[in-house]
């Protein structure tokens, strides 16, 4: 039985092959001759080219191009017809009379953004962290039905943000199952996305449901990483349960969950997709964070006409952001791999 | 047999401390079940729902099963009429159909004497309900709406951008890692480099490019961009690190031309790898939702993201086919993660990308 089943699956396997082979054999007519010219020495050229044409074509030449949108004023996408150089981008960006009150800016929709962007990512990832360590180190214990519940927390991470957006949208809805719940406990009905003071905290705790997977699994590859043997020494010693989480587990995480917080950050900060299907960044502008000030500014301004440059400009704002973090990142990282190579 | 299933029953309890439970024990299974409910209970809620009608779906409080009241035709009113128990003043129980409502009475007849009608408060009568799956939530919106079209945009989108991915990165990763060249560490930090650049700090100068190419709503302009991918290059890379010179070697002495090993010799023994990375990509590519969403405004054109957000928008009361298109676009990929979970969990462990 076994043995019919790996055949058929050898069979559609090859004929699988088959249009692969052919595209391979027709690309190796041009291959062949190129190589002839210009010899085995420089194929590996050849081999990189196509990648580095996508990367210069859309990373490359665009992050060139930010700049010059971002320094240019004007309402028409070409380059030839935009003004420059100008710095009224970031005049415009960074015009307040006080940077504390988003109301008393030009562009008050941006500050509002960036304060917002600040309060989701602090919570967001804090409690995030929180809840990944918890279930990581319950998930990392003996467990009955282990492999289950890992796949229940992390399955999430695979849902597209439409699906989640919509899933939690429909669930938190006045007359949703969350509210039936809290009324069949004696509550009131709470409005979950359309009350200012609410939304923003819906909107984080959908956003940790969506994404605590992915930093469990990270979480859980470092617990495993840590050498059983001190467990071992531990209990011999007879020391308590919280005691070997305080004093082993969670310093010979801390390089790794380092890792998590930078990582979380970048993403946080970046975030767009399920807010803007969740909430569209209202009620107000209660829930809109900088990404969907760049969206709303460069591509989807109804009214006002788009703004290219004033989108560009905030883009190269949060670039920066993402760059500190970044560099954050490799350094800690580096870090953590020295250590790891002293032991 | 027994014997063996008691000891994996023994293997599976088997306690750090032995014959004494912890309160972080009880803790545990307390946090995991309630995490269970939290994590699996909207979609498992979402799945049933789809398939209740479209009062079932905003009757509150909400039912947990597709359970929708029964309606009957009543000689002299045009629509079927909903069911309802009555208690009576003497406590008997009468079946009656409901016509309309007035407050906290509501105007009844009896289907079986459809002369007379009733005036019966409110929390006198209870509704009947049977089980019945609305399958037609399923089959409209593919019929009526544009969901097949969007479904095969997708589909599309999918599998040409994962096989451009798979090719041009493992070209590269392959010139990376087999060849010493000149240039070399160079194409490396390019290649890191373009790691450091999201996608969202230059959405407008991409959206410049894709527009110079003539790509705004086409396909074409949603597949490209993302083509080559950092991450990809770099999984595939490290796996051919690995692989062993003598078989290249080997197939230079054949006279194998230098595209015949990377596709002969190097890409079936890196198949580990690229699976890793195809399984990474169909996920990107299903699931993408910020750029279609600039690129791509004509509805003969979206994807099924960008259709059920718009068609969300739109239509803001269906939630009955919103509900069930819901299902549809989350559906392949949950397929996929319940045939290749542990080959995903381990990926991700190992490369630390999503």
């Amino acid at each position: 039985m076994e043995n019919i089943r790996n055949q058929t699956k050898i069979f559609f396997l090859r004929i699988l092959n088959i249009p692969f082979a052919f595209l391979m054999h027709a690309i190796d007519l041009i291959m062949w001759p190129i190589q002839k010219i210009i010899g085995v020495r420089n194929m590996p050229y050849i081999f990189l080219l196509p990648n580095l044409i996508f990367f210069g074509l859309f990373v490359i030449i665009p992050l060139g191009a930010n700049f010059f949108f971002s320094l240019s004023s004007g309402d028409e996408l070409l380059f030839a017809e935009r003004e420059l150089p100008t710095t009224k981008q970031y005049d415009q960006l960074f015009d307040c009379e006080s940077y504390l009150n988003p109301n008393t800016c030009t562009e008050d929709f941006f500050w509002r953004g960036v304060y917002n962007t600040i309060f989701f990512v602090v919570f967001q990832v804090g409690l995030m962290i929180f809840f990944s360590v918890l279930t990581a180190v319950i998930l990392n214990k003996k467990i009955i039905g282990r492999g289950f519940f890992r796949s229940v927390f992390f399955f999430p991470v695979l849902l597209s943000p439409v699906v989640v957006g919509l899933i939690w949208q429909w669930i938190l809805l006045k007359n949703g199952a969350f509210n039936a719940i809290i009324e069949s406990y004696g509550g009131d009905k709470i409005s979950f996305l359309t009350d200012p003071s609410w939304a923003m905290a819906s909107v984080i705790f959908v956003s940790i449901w969506a994404h605590m997977g992915f930093y469990t699994l990270i979480v859980l590859a470092g617990l495993q990483a840590i050498p059983p043997n001190l467990y071992e020494a531990a209990e011999m010693d007879g020391t308590s349960r919280e005691r070997i989480f305080f004093r082993i587990t969670l310093p010979l995480l801390m390089p790794n969950l380092l890792v998590v917080f930078i990582l979380a950050s970048i993403k946080g900060v970046q975030t767009f997709d399920e807010i803007y299907v969740l909430t569209g960044g209202g009620p107000g502008t209660s829930t809109s964070l900088i990404v969907q000030y760049i969206f709303t500014t460069g591509f989807a301004s109804s009214g006002s006409v788009q703004n290219f440059g004033l989108a560009a400009a905030a883009s190269m704002v949060l670039g920066v952001v993402l760059l500190f973090l970044t560099l954050m990142q490799l350094y800690f990282s580096r870090n953590k791999e020295s250590k790891h190579q002293e032991i | 047999m027994s014997e063996t299933t008691s000891r994996i029953i023994k293997i599976a309890t088997k306690k750090r401390y032995k014959n004494k439970y912890h309160w972080t024990d009880y803790f545990s299974y307390f946090y995991l079940f309630l995490g269970v409910l939290l994590m699996f209970g909207p979609v498992v809620w979402l799945g049933l729902s789809s398939l209740k009608t479209l009062a079932g779906i905003q009757e509150y409080p909400p039912t947990i099963l597709p359970l929708s009241q029964i309606q009957v035709d009543v000689e002299g009113y045009d629509k079927p009429l909903p069911i309802f128990n009555v208690t009576q003043e003497d406590g008997s129980v009468k079946q009656l159909a409901q016509i309309k409502r007035i407050g906290i009475n509501a105007k009844m007849v009896d289907p079986l004497n459809p002369g007379e009608t009733v005036k019966v408060p409110i929390d006198k009568r209870e509704k009947i309900r049977e089980f019945k799956i609305q399958w037609q939530n399923y089959v409209d919106p593919l019929r009526k709406y544009d969901f097949l079209l969007y479904f095969k945009n997708s589909t599309f989108i999918t599998v040409v951008a994962t096989i451009i991915t798979l090719i041009i990165n493992s070209m590269a990763a392959y010139a990376l890692s087999i060849y010493e060249f000149r240039g070399k560490n160079f194409a490396l930090v390019f290649v890191i480099g373009t790691l450091l650049i999201p996608l969202t700090i230059i959405l407008v100068p991409v959206f410049y490019v894709v527009a110079n190419f003539g790509m705004i709503n086409s396909l074409w302009g949603v597949i490209l961009p993302g083509a080559a991918t950092p991450t990809g290059v770099f999984l595939l890379r490290q796996y051919m690190l690995t692989l062993p010179r003598e078989l290249i070697e080997a197939a230079r002495m054949d006279h194998a031309s230098e595209w015949a090993i990377y596709w002969r010799v190097v890409l079936p023994l890196s198949i580990p790898a690229i699976a890793v990375l195809a399984i990474f990509s169909i996920m990107w590519r299903w699931n993408d939702f910020l750029w279609p969403l600039i690129v791509l405004s004509k509805s003969e054109v979206y994807t099924l993201q960008i259709g059920l957000n718009a068609f969300h928008g739109e239509l803001t009361s269906q939630w009955n086919y919103v509900l069930s298109m819901t299902m549809v676009t989350l559906l392949p990929i949950a397929i996929i993660f319940a045939y290749l979970q542990k080959f995903i969990t381990t990926g991700i462990a190992s490369t630390g990308m999503k």
